[in-house]
């Protein structure tokens, strides 16, 4: 339950970038979250939600793209999907397994008024 | 009103990320290891804290940062034990963030050796901060069952290792050990698994023993 101060770097970042563009609302944003990234989207919209009001991005709308968690295997070099968090090479049995996405969370883009 | 599409890619916890790794260059550079547990309330963090800090003293100089939501109780507890001991009350958030422990930097004292970071008790959102800390403990006591390493995988991925706490009640819970240990290792092959009952002072010597061996271990690489 930690989206809401996760909300607030959000938007120390969104109002750093709509600074630097001279822009005077922020109307559109998306995010990709991983499934290991330890916040849940849909709490997540809802921190955002309540959030935004009497801010630069009162009106904005939030996409969320869930990102899941990708694995390379450093020995066998097999790229996965992994539901089950089990992060043993499917391929091979090798435990030196590395994380390639789904842990982080990602302001990919963001739409302004100028 | 025109409208423009800013491409940003930028990390959420970016910058909590960063002012951690600067906490981990200075910590480091000083020679001091930073340790940083985290658990559900209640799994035993403070007691453990306790119970190492008995068989540090007087060979090594240890200090703990505490973080609760409301109270000074556990940073009492351990200066009881005459440690130097912070508190840092969050007024409600659920976790630690670097920036707090940053705050703090300048009351260090440099001949530290070890430096314990207590985190809110909680299983879920301290998983996501890095704190500057070289080891990540996470703690999982009997009560709590022996199926939580998948239930909260994040807390049991990004930790080096894991304590199982609480063993001398395992007489009268049902929690299987081997089970513990092998949903763990299955999400985090690279675990060190440690099982002890800090309560009744039972493995907590071969946890001490890691720690010192780590510290000597960091000093000797950034020598």
């Amino acid at each position: 339950m930690h989206e809401l101060s996760v909300v607030a770097n959000l938007f120390e970042i969104l109002e750093d970038k709509l600074e630097a563009q001279n822009g005077k609302r922020v109307c559109y944003v998306k995010l990709q979250v991983g499934l290991l990234s330890g916040v849940v989207p849909e709490l997540l919209k809802t921190a955002f939600d309540i959030y935004k009001k009497d801010t630069f991005a009162e009106e904005a709308e939030l996409d969320i793209i869930e990102v899941p968690c990708k694995v390379q295997c450093q020995k066998c070099g097999t790229v996965a999907i992994k539901e089950d968090y089990i992060f043993i090479c499917d391929k091979c049995g090798s435990t030196t397994v590395t994380t390639l996405e789904g842990t982080d969370m990602i302001l990919e883009t963001m739409e302004i008024e100028i | 009103m025109k409208k423009k599409e800013v491409l940003v890619l930028e990390d959420l916890l970016g910058s909590n990320k960063k002012i951690a790794a600067e906490i981990r260059a200075k910590l480091t550079g000083k020679g001091i290891l930073t340790i940083n547990l985290m658990s559900s309330p209640g799994a035993g963090k403070t007691t453990l804290l306790e119970s190492i800090a008995e068989r540090l003293s007087p060979e090594y100089k240890m200090a703990v940062i505490e973080g609760d939501i409301e109270t000074e109780r556990d940073t009492e507890r351990i200066r009881a034990k005459g440690i130097q001991a912070w508190q840092i009350i969050t007024g409600g958030a659920c976790h630690l963030e670097a920036k707090m422990i940053g705050k703090l930097f300048s009351e260090i004292p440099p001949d530290l050796d070890f430096l314990f970071i207590e985190n809110v008790g909680n299983l879920v959102c301290p998983a996501g901060y890095d704190l500057g800390e070289n080891i990540r403990c996470v703690l999982l006591s009997t009560p709590e069952g022996d199926d939580k390493p998948k239930k909260y995988p994040k807390a049991f991925t990004t930790s080096d290792c894991l304590l199982i706490t609480k063993t001398d009640l395992l007489p009268i819970i049902p929690f299987d050990i081997e089970q513990a240990k092998k949903e763990a290792l299955e999400i985090n092959p690279h675990l060190e698994v440690f099982i002890l009952s800090a309560l009744k002072g039972q493995g907590v010597d071969a946890f001490v023993d890691y720690l010192i061996q780590s510290l000597h271990k960091q000093r000797q690489n950034h020598a």
